[in-house]
């Protein structure tokens, strides 16, 4: 359920999930299973994968700016070294990083 | 409601879960992107507009026209450009919750193009 308070501060290290979801997914299958850093923290809202089939997007979800390693995504030999790209992730997609783990 | 397609794919050493043809971000095409410089035809301008008046007047949630793009037949969804699958993700959103008819539409279609030729 959603908290009044967001789960993640900025500068957290988070996992996406990769996991089946049905439906309606804002979250690309580019950074699922990736690991990232939380940049920004945009507030809470209603949640599209419930909105997307007429729900009424409860329960609201809060939403964070999370920067991935370019190199780590897609590979080093494309964009320059300290690439970094940005997405914007909603928090029951992201799980805390487990101390001393590194992304794939 | 029909679920979409589950397309997994391998990437590297993990599979990850697609959510559609339409989740197709950093996947390899052949090539840089061409971004080129282009206005919008009237009728790319019109959509948008008739979108936002839609959802402003509470016609549908701006998520259910999206959801209705990804579950767009992915031949078909690859073979559209963006504004034709705002058209096709709204006719669809629009008949799912019974303020048009597919037949309606098609009348209409029809009857517009038979007096712009």
């Amino acid at each position: 359920m959603s908290s009044d308070t967001p789960a993640y501060r900025v500068g957290d290290a988070v996992d996406v999930l990769c996991k089946p979801s049905p439906g309606h997914v804002r979250t690309p299958r580019y950074v699922q299973d990736h690991q990232g850093r939380i940049t920004a923290i945009h507030g809470r809202f209603r949640d599209p994968e419930s909105l997307a089939h007429r729900g009424d997007g409860t329960p609201a979800r809060w939403l964070y700016e999370v920067a991935f390693d370019a190199a780590a995504l897609w590979g080093p030999s494309r964009g320059t070294a300290g690439d970094s790209v940005r997405a914007d992730i909603f928090e029951h997609w992201l799980r805390q990083t487990e101390q001393g783990a590194s992304d794939r | 409601m029909s679920l979409p397609l589950q397309v997994v794919t391998s990437v590297g050493e993990g599979s990850r879960m697609a959510s559609g043809v339409h989740d197709m971000g950093g996947q390899p095409h052949g090539g840089p992107v061409n971004v080129p410089d282009h206005a919008m035809a009237d009728w790319e301008v019109l959509t948008d507009a008739v979108n936002l008046a839609l959802v402003a007047s509470g016609a549908y949630a701006v998520d259910e026209m999206r959801r209705a793009q990804e579950e767009i037949e992915p031949g078909r969804y690859l073979a559209m450009t963006y504004y034709e699958r705002w058209i096709g993700g709204i006719e669809q959103v629009l008949v799912e919750r019974g303020i048009l008819t597919p037949d309606e539409i098609d009348a209409r279609t029809a009857e517009l193009a038979e007096r712009w030729g």
